[in-house]
């Protein structure tokens, strides 16, 4: 496989945390490579180590030893060199886009607001062009005036999506999107993540406890004890 | 696009009687650096002015405490001791005197007066002396006395109003029973002569037995003379003191300098105890967004621009409540010098708290830049939120 189809690619991933004396291993020694737009679901119990790789893979913390590149582009080199925050954040919102269980949109803002709260931190090129057009595909539209207190948990959680990908990301990252909401709400995010990731080309890598929904990914991957394995 | 402002003002909204009473205290503290560098500024201009207004650099009076006459002069009220007239002869004579004018208070109780009556005062006067020494005098009816001995009076503008006087009626002195035709009103002047009443100094002599007695003399001196070697000279003259209108203004300056550092302490514990409260607001709402914040780092934002973020809310903060405080000190500037007049044992005429332009943008500076100091720290505390933490401590809750 060519790099330029290679979305993401880590090697010998191992997160170790200690607890006094005692050394756990939340991921040990995972190495996966995933394409640019594919789907791809992480199963597991809790505190098999689904979200740490996640966080791993996301930038969102440093890994004890291992290697992962995305795109290409070397992000840890293997050599336990831990990477500032400052860095991690330059990597964060030049790549991904972030939903979390908890939707976590700013209740003082608009739903237009929220969405383009991005920008005003960071405004990738070429970015955000046509937000209200995002916001009718994520069917939030006639929301964009509203507080995130006076929409659903199914909206919300659109408004975090749109939220996510209004500054072009090319892996969305997505921890537990169906958590807080029912089973009609929840196969309708999904349905959604699939379309971006079939449609846009865009990677999205989802945790979930929901076997079900887990299967409906492109590829699923299983956690136990650190460890990875990819479900056929 | 939404602007790190528009984030922050939001978010101050969000608990509105948090920022309200984070507001208040800002808005006290400056309030009371304003009212206070206000009358600083409008003391020292009124008591020039009033100074000025006397007319005269040097007072010669009987030996006695000079400063408490010094006051009592300044307020309208009567020397404790007196001087033989024959002395203004001689005070006269200097050649480095321009001109002298000899004085005479006197005060009775007078039951009339007010509610439950006051001290009515009496200035036995010159009126060439006088009037040329004070040449800013004008009259709003009448003139000065016809005679030098005539039954005569001129009112001070409030004098008028006060006892409702008009040419031609008559007033009475209590205790002496001596009736006074008024002669004169004069226009307001803004000094302690709106408040006087004016009598042909022979005429006060005779009525209160105090004939070839004064109590002041007031001494102008020639233009470019150093009074300081007059005032050596009079100190010769026997049972004599010499009190210099400069020396009066430092020595009140030093008195109300006392008074104005004790108030200048009370300021800036106010100023700590709002900086305090301004520091526990931010750091409270930093505290509640944890999570918030952790996102905003997670979808771009640097620490710089969650410092920026939280800096903004502390600046928004202090510079309403700087605004509110300047415009309550505006509108209660008369009732701080009420206040101020009934704690001060002497007061000047006119406007004692003076709050201009430069007082404004002085204090909305240092307002700013105290709001900026209590930013720091909680500023610096969200900055160094991590995402991770952040998010961990969603899926925990």
């Amino acid at each position: 496989m060519s790099n330029s189809t290679v979305s993401l690619e880590a090697t010998n991933l191992t997160k170790l945390y200690h607890r006094g004396s005692e050394e756990i291993a939340a991921v040990r020694d995972v190495s996966l490579r995933i394409n640019k737009g594919e789907f791809v679901s992480f199963t597991g119990p809790s505190g098999s180590g689904k979200t740490t790789l996640v966080h791993l893979l996301g930038c969102l913390d440093n890994p004890t030893s291992g290697e992962l590149t995305l795109g290409g582009r070397p992000i840890f080199s293997g050599n336990g060199r831990q990477l500032s925050e400052r860095t991690l954040t330059e990597i964060r919102r030049d790549i991904f886009g972030y939903i979390f269980q908890n939707f976590y949109l700013i209740p003082t803002l608009t739903v237009m607001e929220n969405v383009l709260l991005p920008f005003t931190f960071y405004r990738k090129p070429g970015a955000g062009k046509d937000v209200m057009g995002l916001l009718k595909l994520l069917g939030i539209d006639h929301r964009k005036d509203h507080l995130p207190g006076k929409i659903s948990g199914g909206e919300m959680q659109r408004v975090a999506i749109a939220r996510s990908l209004v500054n072009s990301p090319e892996i969305l990252l997505a921890d537990e999107p169906t958590g807080n909401l029912d089973t009609k709400r929840s196969a309708e995010i999904i349905r959604i993540l699939q379309n971006l990731s079939r449609d846009t080309g865009l990677t999205v890598l989802m945790v979930s406890h929901n076997l079900e929904l887990a299967g409906q990914a492109d590829r699923q991957f299983e956690m136990r004890d650190g460890g990875i394995s990819e479900r056929r | 696009m939404i602007t790190k402002f528009q984030v922050a003002y939001k978010n101050l909204l969000r608990k509105k009687i948090r920022s309200v009473l984070t507001l208040i205290g800002i808005a006290l503290s400056a309030w009371v650096l304003v009212s206070l560098l206000g009358f600083n500024r409008g003391f020292e201009t009124a008591l020039n002015r009033d100074i000025d207004n006397m007319g005269f650099q040097l007072m010669v009076m009987a030996k006695g405490c000079p400063y408490e006459a010094a006051t009592m002069m300044l307020k309208g009220g009567t020397g404790l001791k007196y001087l033989p007239e024959s002395i203004s002869d001689t005070v006269r004579k200097e050649p480095d005197v321009e001109r002298i004018t000899p004085m005479l208070m006197q005060a009775v109780f007078d039951p009339n007066k007010g509610e439950s009556g006051g001290i009515a005062a009496y200035l036995g006067v010159e009126p060439q002396s006088y009037g040329a020494m004070k040449s800013f005098l004008r009259f709003m009816q009448g003139e000065w006395f016809t005679q030098g001995d005539a039954y005569e009076a001129v009112l001070g503008y409030e004098a008028a109003e006060l006892e409702q006087r008009e040419i031609g009626d008559m007033i009475l002195i209590p205790e002496k029973n001596v009736e006074l035709k008024v002669v004169g009103i004069l226009s307001r002047t803004g000094t302690q002569d709106d408040g006087t009443i004016f009598v042909p100094l022979r005429t006060l002599q005779k009525i209160f037995g105090k004939n070839g007695k004064l109590t002041t003399i007031g001494v102008k001196v020639r233009k470019d003379v150093d009074s300081s070697r007059i005032e050596t000279k009079f100190y010769e003259l026997p049972d004599v003191q010499v009190v210099s209108m400069a020396q009066v203004k430092q020595t009140i300056m030093s008195l109300v300098s006392t008074a104005k550092v004790l108030v200048l302490s009370i300021a800036i514990i106010a100023i700590i105890i709002a900086m305090v409260g301004v520091i526990n607001t931010i750091l409270m709402s930093v505290h509640e967004r944890f999570q918030e914040i952790g996102i905003m780092k997670t979808i771009g934002a640097m620490p710089g621009d969650i410092f920026q973020l939280v800096w903004i809310e502390t600046l928004l903060l202090c510079a309403t409540g700087g605004v509110l405080g300047i415009a309550l000190s505006l509108a209660l500037s008369r009732v701080t010098e009420l206040v101020i007049r009934n704690v001060l044992p002497y007061s000047p005429k006119g406007g004692l708290v003076l709050i201009d332009m430069h007082l404004i943008l002085f204090t909305l500076g240092a307002i700013s830049v105290i709001g900026l100091l209590s930013g720091l720290y909680p500023a610096w505390q969200a900055g160094r939120i991590r995402p991770l933490e952040a998010i961990r401590s969603g899926v925990n809750e």
